[in-house]
């Protein structure tokens, strides 16, 4: 019967329409969402890795002079650890700061449109952690980390 | 939802530098405290988003966790901005709470 190939030719037609469609839909409504949408799975990461996997797509870094973290060594209020990043290098999309050893690992994020590479803020940590501070620049990943004391828990009280 | 917590804004140009921290009263909730009175975990409430613009175009755009103090003080740079200009946070947090504030830059 000529009347059956050229129905499977139809659906096949239409379901590859239909995919075509969704996964075209999916990546337009992903691509604008990522910089500006808070990046849950990231901040739900319990390990190192997977939070900077997770925020940038890979873990690849190159440790870096041209990152600087300002912090304390010994955090005095372990609910109040002040920090700052900056960073010579050029083109830089995005800075990230992660305390290794807190529960949720990921500590903020900051995407550059327009202010200078830097950005400084006040975390908790839950106990004596390497600091990493991650820079974005031209793609690529770039860290420095510092390890700061704390005597008493931050987290959790 | 806007809110009754108060969101600061403190600017300093040095050197051409300007720069700009923001201050808001916000608990910053991780959702694994314990109340010490009722025994019961105090469920996260914590500042998401922090965006700040200059003049009206975005030029930062911050994710916040839990991770970050209670009462956040987020400071940033500014480069090449002048006196007069207008610097103005948006910021909102998981409850869908959010607030801003607006200043000039002197």
């Amino acid at each position: 019967m000529t009347y059956f190939p050229r129905r499977n030719f139809l659906k096949r037609t239409a379901l590859t329409a239909a995919l075509t469609a969704a996964g075209g839909f999916g990546a337009f409504i992903s691509l604008p969402g990522r910089a500006a949408e808070w990046p849950k799975e990231a901040f739900a990461s319990r390990k190192l890795a997977e939070a900077i996997a997770a925020l940038f797509g890979t873990a690849q870094m190159t440790s870096s002079a041209a990152v600087a973290l300002k912090a304390p060594a010994q955090a005095e209020n372990s609910a109040q650890v002040q920090f700052q990043v900056s960073t010579d290098l050029s083109n830089v999309e995005a800075i990230a700061i992660f305390v290794e050893k807190n529960p949720g690992p990921l500590i903020a994020h900051a995407s550059f449109t327009g202010s200078a590479a830097y950005f400084s803020a006040r975390m908790k940590m839950a106990e004596t952690s390497d600091v990493y501070a991650v820079v974005k620049s031209g793609g690529k990943l770039y860290m420095t980390k510092q390890n700061i004391k704390v005597t008493v828990g931050g987290c959790g009280g | 939802m806007a809110s009754d917590k108060q969101t600061q804004i403190r600017t300093r140009t040095r050197d051409g530098v300007t720069d700009v921290l923001v201050l808001v009263n916000h608990p910053m909730e991780t959702g694994l405290r314990t109340d010490p009175k009722t025994k019961e975990k105090v469920p996260p409430h914590f500042i998401q988003k922090m965006t700040f613009y200059l003049n009206g175009k975005e030029v930062l755009s911050a994710s916040l966790g839990p991770g970050v103090s209670k009462d956040p003080l987020v400071g940033i740079k500014l480069k090449r901005a002048k006196s007069g200009d207008k610097i103005k946070v948006i910021w909102s947090d998981n409850k869908g709470e959010s607030g801003s504030e607006e200043a000039t830059i002197n």
